[in-house]
């Protein structure tokens, strides 16, 4: 929707940036100000890292150095005692990991299931009011979904939807949907038409069109939505406290958000805190390193969901 | 290929969204809109009241107090991350192996979830156990620990407008540095032979030619503010006296825990005008720039 750049820019953006051209900002500094601004890149890193690197250093101090105040900056000792507290606390870490997973999947699935056919049908067929349609698949934009947690509750309790996995995954999908949307109609109609017109002229119908054509065309596509899926299901907060009441429903931030006024030894258990903190970042992390061109690509294409 | 039928067939595959969409978004606002006419809980029995629920928003002390702290809020978060997020952009944009990992740095933050941010900062501003206090004292620029989530609502919304600046700013930095690049270098190469200093070239050529990607982020981050639930949710629970409930806050209150539905809804409904709003300005600058 709001395409913010050209195309080109897009791609070009960051850091595998494939021109290497020198954009208008900063050339030909002298000598003095270009070890400032190194200097300054370094600093800026370093402050940026320096909570991350905080919380995991939390979560490796032993239980009553965890406790300690003033607080240590450095752990005196590697301990995993944190970790083992989290593994049993309340109904087990394992139970929250899964309910996390369990949504962040589901949510993927509900996503490519409705917007790869979608993007297909925009991008290809000649439908009646299909720019009214479009816009009301892009709803979510307009509407926040904080402002309709209200009625989905009182649905979901009908439905008996709610303390479910399959509830809150339809939240995130519905969620995710426009950003969803919005890419896979772009992904398909860069798809070249030369190549499904020789599968029609080889006898293939719309639906083979789609599954050995197209699919395997718009696979950056999928990998882009699939991620931003996970990671909006993986953090989402409100609809889960929304939705989830029962504590073996919990994601794994809400038993975090739940475990902030738990108890160890006289006051909140910071090291079990900052291993839960330690957990949920991992894998949004691990997947932003690994597949950063389809995150940076996806981010800027769409803009902003 | 692209027949009568095929209008039909096209239908057939738009379908399932079509469908989600009505189920999961249409519908629910449609019911928002009646529940905000009606004294709606899960158990007892509803009673219709007309624009009630309205007038007890309009006469609800708590209701503008959160709108005014979530108003206060927006205002100065956002000016914070646009000019950071503006001079990182300008401070990274070439693509120098230091300036690429500074940009993945900085940018890293943005996703992660903001419960686990929140939960971070919350222990980084704990009293007793948390290390800003202690590098403060050690740096002696305070002389007794800061009570960050304490009677002063002031000090708690910057505590958490620290944090969110830290996790946010690189969304803006992204953008910014998307725009900057797309800058034709000839221009800049032009001002510099006639010797335009940097500062000026940021003036006179970066400044206004990124000037419509600055507002569309400016005003997506501002929509993003006046949604803000997680981080006080998290780390100040809206106290002290809920001075640092926000509107999400409010609407959430009021809904769930003690399920009045109908005034929830109604509350949700002015909300979501607001944000409707800004949603316009956004779309109109977007297609303005299309054109």
């Amino acid at each position: 929707m709001s395409a913010l750049l050209d195309k080109e820019t897009r791609w070009d953006a960051l850091h595998y940036g494939r021109k290497a051209t020198v954009p208008a900002g900063i050339r030909t500094r002298k000598g003095g100000t270009r070890y400032l601004t190194a200097a300054a890149c370094v600093a800026l890193s370093t402050i940026m890292l320096l909570p991350l690197l905080a919380s995991v250093l939390a979560s490796v101090k032993s239980t009553q150095e965890a406790a300690a105040v003033p607080p240590t900056y450095f752990p005196h000792g590697l301990s995993l005692d944190s970790y083992m507290r989290l593994w049993d606390f309340q109904a087990g870490v394992l139970t929250y990991l899964g309910n996390s997973a369990g949504a962040a999947v589901l949510t993927i699935l509900f996503c490519l299931a409705l917007t790869i056919p979608a993007g297909y049908a925009l991008a290809r067929f000649a439908i009646p009011f299909k720019e009214v349609l479009f816009i009301t698949l892009l709803l979510g934009l307009i509407v926040p979904y904080q402002a309709l947690l209200t009625p989905l509750f009182f649905m979901f309790v009908q439905l008996k939807l709610h303390n479910s996995l399959v509830g809150l995954a339809i939240i995130h999908t519905a969620i995710q949907l426009p950003f969803s949307v919005y890419l896979m109609r772009n992904a398909f109609e860069a798809v070249p038409r030369e190549l499904e017109e020789a599968a029609v002229i080889d006898g293939c119908n719309s639906f083979q069109v789609l599954t050995r054509v197209c699919l395997p065309a718009i696979i950056p596509a999928v990998i882009t939505v699939s991620l931003f899926a996970f990671i909006t299901s993986w953090n989402e907060f409100l609809a889960a406290l929304v939705v989830m009441n029962k504590d073996s429903a919990f994601t794994l931030p809400l038993i975090l958000a739940a475990a902030r006024q738990q108890t160890s030894i006289g006051g909140t258990d910071w090291g079990m805190l900052q291993a839960g903190v330690t957990i949920s970042i991992i894998p949004c992390m691990a997947f932003y390193l690994l597949l950063q061109k389809y995150y940076v690509s996806g981010f800027l294409n769409g803009a902003i969901k | 290929m692209y027949s009568k039928r095929s209008s039909l067939t096209g239908l057939l595959y738009l379908a399932p969204a079509l469908v989600f969409v009505a189920a999961f978004t249409i519908y629910p606002l449609a019911q928002m809109s009646w529940m905000s006419l009606n004294n709606w809980s899960l158990i007892a029995e509803r009673k219709f009241v007309g624009l009630g629920n309205f007038v007890k928003i309009w006469n609800d002390p708590q209701f503008w107090a959160s709108l005014e702290f979530t108003f206060k809020y927006t205002l100065l978060i956002t000016p914070i991350l646009m000019g950071l997020g503006l001079l990182i952009a300008l401070l990274t944009a070439t693509n120098s192996p230091l300036r690429r990992f500074t940009r993945a740095v900085v940018f890293a933050p943005v996703v992660i979830g903001l419960g686990a941010s929140s939960l971070l900062w919350y222990w980084l501003f704990s009293y007793d156990f948390g290390l800003i206090n202690r590098l403060l004292l050690d740096l002696h620029l305070i002389g007794k620990p800061i009570v960050w989530f304490g009677a002063d609502a002031n000090v708690a919304m910057w505590a958490v407008i620290v944090s969110i600046v830290w996790k946010v700013v690189g969304f803006g930095m992204i953008l910014f540095v998307a725009a900057i690049q797309a800058i034709p270098s000839e221009l800049t190469e032009a001002s510099m032979v006639d010797g335009a200093s940097y500062w000026q070239r940021v003036h006179k050529i970066t400044l206004p030619l990124i000037a419509r990607t600055i507002l569309l982020v400016t005003l997506v981050s501002v929509i993003g503010s006046l949604l803000a639930f997680d981080q006080f949710y998290i780390m100040t629970a809206g106290q002290p006296r809920n001075l640092t409930a926000t509107s999400v806050f409010l609407i959430y209150l009021n809904s769930f825990p003690y399920l009045k539905l109908g005034y929830g809804a109604a509350m949700s409904l002015v909300l979501a005008g607001i944000i409707l709003i800004c949603t316009i300005f956004q779309i109109v600058l977007t297609r303005r720039s299309h054109a």
